[in-house]
């Protein structure tokens, strides 16, 4: 392992400490809690209180998505580790302005735990909390609410932060975030491991030509592993269990999102675009909005991941809503 | 001889000596199964208690150390394992509230309500390929040797021996519960870190019994 850190059990409160020395005018860390994570900027009283969160070593997520049009708050917790429910709470405090807080997070049973206690703890200070779990990846399980959540819950954030910016009701913000969770389909593959920076050790093995489908975001063994194959017949792999499993009609529009998994160059990922592209134009389908780079990481991993959201028009004027954060900004 | 809040404390800093000891291998066995830190986060988590326990007052009771073990362990992993042993301990804690020292019978009283937060947080079941796999045979045969009258060094013993065949029995196990559920079928084969850091407590705290108590027992 190689990586620029100083102690290792140190990086997560060092990665905090610089990501808001350089973005003052987006971020502060509370006082009451080194890895509770919010706004520095004022909102409108009574918006929606956007909070999002889970383990640190996927950034820019969560934390890079605190701004304008996005969310309110993160509380950050150690290397793919959910965060526990005392940062939770703070951030929940600090982010409320009255019209409530909607928490989401990617469906794993420590963000589930630790967010739910949270959410009790909040309640029992009179602050509305309601939860929207993101379950995107089609690999993960065959029952949708089983699933776990990976990159697609991007577009989820996107468009609860942006119903939340027009001012929407806590309960319009989630039926909306329900919505796009429930039109979002994510597949990964893997070519390399991460290493978590206390153990120095691979999450995984993969021989030198080989490449695992459906590896989890955290390094968690995928569902078949094979010879690596070409940029194209990857994404077909990826698009044909995508489809299979969110059916698309000629005609029908979809947000992309190709995904880097920490490693993989963009020259790799607009190449894996090319010919999503180019499958989605033979199906008819259309791409109303695009986004290609590394939005959600495993540290260091190689590969990519697909996620394609059904555009209805709410979800469309959601996706296209103007957001400036410090690593994501959309005019 | 009873149980004091000396005893819990001396017990409580052996299980964090010795997940520190074993925290590469319960890593290496996440590995197989999941992200490959569950080594790390209990030694996070233990750290964090016995810097926590150092604040905790000489007159504390088994309740309040308990109170801190469960709050200090949660906010320092988060994570699962968190909120699960974070239940258990408050709920431990609950079941042997203004008690000091602890009888035998407030022993087993503190490990049902230890595992039963387990359970109730987690809501898993025997045979998913969980720490419950370790905890219900200990707290099941535990029970068992209480009610045939067995001495508490004897009682725990047996408990340790139940948890160990459930822990090794998840090697062949297909995992139903957390992030390892996704792997179906490749799950097996490997025994589950989370069920083997649950023997190293249970393990850590039957053989500070004997060692207290000696093989013929003698508490409550």
């Amino acid at each position: 392992m190689k990586k620029l850190i100083n102690q290792p059990d140190n990086v997560v409160d060092e990665m905090i400490e610089g990501y808001a020395a350089a973005y003052p005018g987006y971020v502060k860390v509370l006082p009451s809690n080194n890895r509770a994570v919010v706004r520095s900027f004022e909102v409108r009283p009574g918006k929606v209180g956007i909070v999002i969160g889970g383990g640190s070593g996927h950034e820019p997520t969560f934390m890079g998505l605190i701004g304008k049009g996005m969310v309110d708050g993160v509380p950050v917790g150690n290397i793919f580790a959910a965060p526990p429910p005392n940062p939770i709470l703070e951030v929940t405090k600090a982010v409320n302005t009255g019209g409530g807080v909607l928490y989401m997070y990617g469906n794993y049973m420590g963000d589930c735990m630790n967010f739910d206690m949270a959410a009790e703890l909040a309640a029992m200070e009179g602050i509305r909390v309601e939860t929207v779990r993101v379950t995107d990846d089609v690999a993960s399980a065959p029952e949708p609410a089983d699933r776990r959540g990976i990159a697609g819950g991007f577009f989820v954030y996107k468009t609860a932060g942006a119903a939340a910016e027009r001012g929407y009701s806590l309960d319009e913000v989630v039926r909306v975030a329900r919505k796009a969770n429930d039109a979002v389909r994510t597949m990964g593959v893997a070519l390399s491991p991460c290493y978590i920076p206390q153990t120095g050790k691979p999450s995984f093995v993969l021989g030198e030509d080989e490449m695992e489908i459906g590896l989890g975001i955290h390094g968690e063994p995928g569902v078949e592993r094979g010879k690596i194959r070409t940029a194209d017949e990857t994404v077909d792999v990826l698009l044909d269990r995508i489809l299979s499993d969110l059916p698309l009609a000629r005609g029908d529009r979809v947000a992309v999102l190709v995904n880097g998994l920490g490693s993989t160059t963009l020259m790799e990922m607009y190449i894996m675009f090319r010919r999503v592209k180019a499958h989605l134009d033979e199906l008819g389908v259309n791409i109303h909005r695009s986004y290609v780079g590394s939005y959600v990481t495993s540290m260091e991993m190689g590969g990519c991941s697909l996620s394609l959201m059904k555009l209805d028009d709410e979800l469309a004027e959601m996706i296209d809503a103007p957001a400036d954060t410090p690593t994501f900004v959309q005019a | 001889m009873q149980f004091t809040s000396a005893h819990l404390r001396q017990i409580l800093g052996a299980i964090a000596e010795e997940i520190e000891r074993q925290k590469d291998h319960l890593s290496a066995l996440d590995r197989e199964l999941g992200d490959g830190d569950h080594g790390v986060t209990m030694s996070i988590g233990w750290q964090a208690v016995m810097k926590a326990l150092r604040d905790v007052p000489e007159t504390a009771d088994c309740a309040a150390i308990c109170q801190t073990v469960g709050m200090a362990f949660l906010n320092a992993v988060g994570s699962s394992v968190g909120p699960l042993y974070a239940t258990a301990f408050l709920r431990a804690g609950a079941a042997v509230k203004g008690v000091d020292p602890l009888s035998a019978q407030d022993l087993l009283n503190f490990w049902t309500a230890f595992v039963g937060g387990i359970i109730e947080r987690g809501k898993a079941k025997v045979g998913e390929k969980t720490m419950v796999d370790t905890w219900q045979p200990a707290l099941d045969a535990l029970r068992k040797a209480y009610e045939e009258g067995k001495d508490v060094a004897e009682c725990f013993r047996l408990a340790a021996a139940a948890g160990k065949e459930g822990m090794l029995a998840t090697a062949s196990m297909v995992s139903a519960k957390g992030r390892s559920s996704r792997l179906g079928n490749r799950s097996v084969g490997h025994q589950d870190p989370g069920a083997t850091s649950a023997y190293i407590i249970l393990s850590t705290f039957s053989d500070q019994l004997q060692n207290l108590f000696g093989p013929q027992g003698g508490i409550g």
